[in-house]
């Protein structure tokens, strides 16, 4: 039947045997053209996602070791000790943590102490210090202090350095591995989670170098380019789409606003440096500034963004909100931008995920710099987690390599967060016509 | 909706109206990269001990420090620069022109520069300031009054007793210090005794410092970016390569580099201090004395960077790599600091 079926509909065009050789072999051909295509694309996800497997794992291998941190738990009961209470600040810290720590080795000598306590963090005297200030009842007796030990033997108790190798090739001597040793047998080092990557600002001292500076330049940063780049880019957008005429100076303001999205951003931050710090006189390495350089970055992408949004609400919507007798402004915020908003929000997020990642225009208006306090607004100097990764790559002492890791590893924590958070603003919210 | 853009610019207009009302309160600190790790000892101290802002410390370059430093005075200015050699003349009339005609030098102490090899390489490297030159200079005389692109590819082209493995070498970029100072500090020293070069120098001085400044090309220098860690690492991959960097890279990473000596010299912090090690320079920086009672706590930090415990033999900044100065040399440079002696007087 099918035959004369086939024959009916192409009248004059002799009928083809489908089953014939010739047939079969092309109908072959087609089918592994389709294979292949399928394998190429599985071939290059693999690539894809073994460059990111490879990436990753490295990160992990080399930045691991940077999440714990070696401590000494030391017991000192300053009830005995000699402390001024109305001059906390100006007690005698050092002896006293000097002390503490003598009793845990007793009977050493000037020399060998002195080799002793380069195994401990020279801040040691301001963390006790700063502990007992913030809790002055620490005085009345007994209480434990955690002190981080330096760097050369946090790699030592990570493994990192051979105990093998002769003694003038290592920074750790072999008396002090003898001293570790013994400290380890007394059980009063660990190896705890290393909260100090967070709540610590930069140090010098890879074993009190932290985050929490650079995370906090970066919040302040993208707050002010969120506060400037979210209303103005709807606002641009609005205009743009729903009030602008057709005509060749829009036309030329539309290419202009693509163009602009493709600047490299180090064009920015040399924008920035020449105007916001030259003319306007802000600041150097103010995250208001910051803010104000990823603010121009991320402009264009949004307000091209929130235009796609805005043309994607239906015109059915606009319209039957003007013919029920809404005016346009009251078409556009009672109707067409709520509609909107979650695409908008969507797009603001990951632009504002792509300013937190940029590095080249903070490095400009100098957010690149050394500070040891976390700043408390944006007018403060601070860093931003990008630029801090750039200057960790730079230091000179070992831990740092894996504090490096560390930090490109929260930094991608954060950015994995902001994009989680745009996918659930659009899976759960998105209108779809 | 319009609930949360009120409160986004309440928040802002809060932080701004409160940022304004305090003017710098924190010490600002810029210049060579070569003296940020000590600055950034001294800020870190100071902020410690004080509990007063921290100071802000940026790199930016000896050249770039004195830019800003010399830009004029007032709050936008930044109050102390470092610097990994003397400031220049053209600086000081910089400065002057700026109105910052009152500046105190503070010699802080050395840093030497090493040359350094895997310790996976099993020979004893050993080499001259004219062999290096041979090694990585752009051209070498011919001997004959004129100049032949450098033809050596192994370093026994240039010496049979050196090793008979391929000339790689990995090297800052113009654009550091550290590659200002090897240049001065090795390749011209090397050039110096090269057959016609005292009479090139005579004739014509500039063409002297060209040749004897360039470094080659063609691939056996390699130009590694400011990242000295990367430079460490890329030795570790080939233990063939030596890689030039600040002595203090070297002291970090003794367990996996060893040192090349230059002269017969080994790199150690007595040879920088006493001199006999060739290749180490003077590392400064300059205060702003106009800043001192205007910018709350310079006279502390000033205090701080010039004590004992961290510029003397056994202070902080010596356990960062810095080659401390003479007892006598300290004091002097102490004085002048905290009395504030003008520069040029």
């Amino acid at each position: 039947m099918s035959v004369t079926a086939s024959s009916d509909l192409n009248v004059g065009v002799p009928a083809i045997n489908w089953q014939s050789d010739d047939m079969k072999s092309r109908r072959k051909r087609r089918y592994a053209a389709d294979r292949r295509l399928q394998a190429y694309g599985l071939v290059a996800i693999i690539f894809a996602l073994g460059f990111l497997a490879i990436l990753i794992s490295s990160l992990v291998y080399t930045g691991n070791s940077a999440f714990t941190q070696s401590v000494a738990t030391i017991e000192i009961d300053l009830s005995t000790a000699d402390i001024d209470r109305t001059k906390l600040a100006d007690a005698d810290w050092r002896g006293v943590v000097r002390g503490a720590l003598r009793a845990q080795l007793p009977g050493l000598s000037r020399s060998d102490e002195r080799k002793y306590f380069e195994m401990f963090t020279s801040s040691g005297q301001f963390i006790v210090r700063d502990a007992v200030v913030a809790d002055p009842s620490r005085l009345d007796g007994k209480s434990t202090f955690v002190i981080p030990l330096a760097d050369p033997f946090d790699q030592l108790a990570k493994g990192q350095v051979n105990r093998d190798t002769p003694e003038s090739q290592r920074r750790v001597t072999d008396q002090q591995i003898g001293m570790f040793d013994q400290l380890v047998g007394k059980g009063i080092i660990s190896r705890p989670f290393n909260w100090a990557l967070f709540f610590n600002a930069d140090s010098r001292f890879p074993e009190l170098a932290g985050l929490a500076g650079a995370i906090s330049g970066s919040f302040w940063s993208l707050l002010v380019c969120f506060v400037i780049s979210f209303p103005v880019g709807i606002a641009a957008a609005i205009y743009l789409e729903e009030f602008a005429p057709k005509n060749k100076l829009t036309d030329l303001i539309e290419v202009n606003i693509n163009n602009l999205a493709a600047v490299p951003s180090v064009v920015f931050g040399l924008l920035g440096l020449a105007v916001f710090l030259g003319w306007f006189g802000m600041p150097r390495s103010a995250p208001i500034v910051g803010g104000l350089v990823l603010s121009l970055m991320t402009l264009p992408t949004l307000i091209i963004v929130t235009r796609v949004s805005l043309k994607s609400v239906p015109s059915s919507i606009r319209e039957a909100a003007l013919g029920v007798g809404a005016s346009k402004h009251e078409a556009i915020f009672h109707h067409i931008l709520p509609l909107a908003m979650p695409t908008i929000m969507t797009g603001a997020i990951i632009s504002l995920a792509r300013a937190l990642g940029e590095s080249a225009p903070l490095l400009l208006i100098g957010m690149n710099a050394f500070i040891t306090s976390p700043p408390d607004g944006v007018f403060e100097a601070s860093t931003a987690l990008p630029t801090q990764i750039f200057m960790w790559a730079d230091s000179p002492e070992r831990g740092f390599v894996a504090r490096t890791s560390a930090a490109i590893l929260v930094l991608l924590g954060f950015l994995v967060l902001m994009n989680g958070i745009a996918i659930f603003l659009r899976q759960r919210f998105e209108r779809r016509w | 909706m319009k609930k949360l853009l009120g409160s986004c610019a309440l928040v802002a207009i809060m932080m701004a109206t409160a940022g304004v009302a305090v003017a710098r309160d924190q010490i600002k600190v810029t210049g060579s990269s070569t003296v940020f790790p000590y600055s950034q000892a001294a800020a870190e101290e100071y902020a410690n001990k004080t509990g007063k802002p921290a100071p802000v410390v940026e790199s930016v370059g000896t050249g770039g420090g004195f830019k800003a430093f010399c830009g004029g005075v007032g709050e936008d200015f930044a109050d102390i620069t470092g610097a990994s050699r003397a400031i220049k003349e053209s600086e000081v009339k910089l400065c002057a022109d700026n109105g910052v005609t009152d500046i105190t030098e503070a010699l802080i102490g050395y840093d030497g520069l090493s040359i350094a090899v895997s310790r996976g390489n099993a020979a004893e490297w050993s080499l001259t300031e004219e062999q290096i030159f041979k090694a990585l200079a752009s051209e070498l005389p011919d001997g004959k009054g004129g100049f032949v692109a450098n033809p050596n590819q192994m370093w026994s082209d240039i010496d049979p007793a050196l090793p008979a493995t391929k000339i790689v070498a990995f090297g800052p970029p113009p654009t550091s210090g550290t590659r200002d100072a090897f240049v001065e500090l090795v390749m011209h020293d090397g050039c110096k005794g090269l057959p016609g070069m005292a009479d090139l120098k005579k004739a014509d001085e500039k063409k002297w410092t060209e040749v004897c400044s360039r470094m080659r090309q063609d691939g056996p220098f390699v130009e590694a970016g400011e990242n000295d860690n990367l430079i460490v690492q890329r030795l570790e991959a080939d233990a063939n390569s030596v890689g030039i960097f600040g002595y203090s890279f070297l002291y970090e990473n003794s367990d996996k580099l060893k040192d090349v000596k230059i002269n017969g010299v080994a790199a150690t912090p007595e040879t920088i201090a006493d001199g006999s090690y060739p290749v180490a320079r003077p590392l400064f920086f300059y205060v702003k004395n106009a800043h001192r009672d205007v910018i709350p706590g310079m006279k502390e930090f000033l205090e701080e960077y010039m004590s004992d415990a961290a510029l003397g033999p056994d202070g902080y900044m010596a356990e960062r790599g810095l080659t401390p100065l003479a007892p006598e040399k300290l004091q002097e440079a102490q004085k002048a600091v905290l009395e504030g002696k003008k520069f040029g007087s």
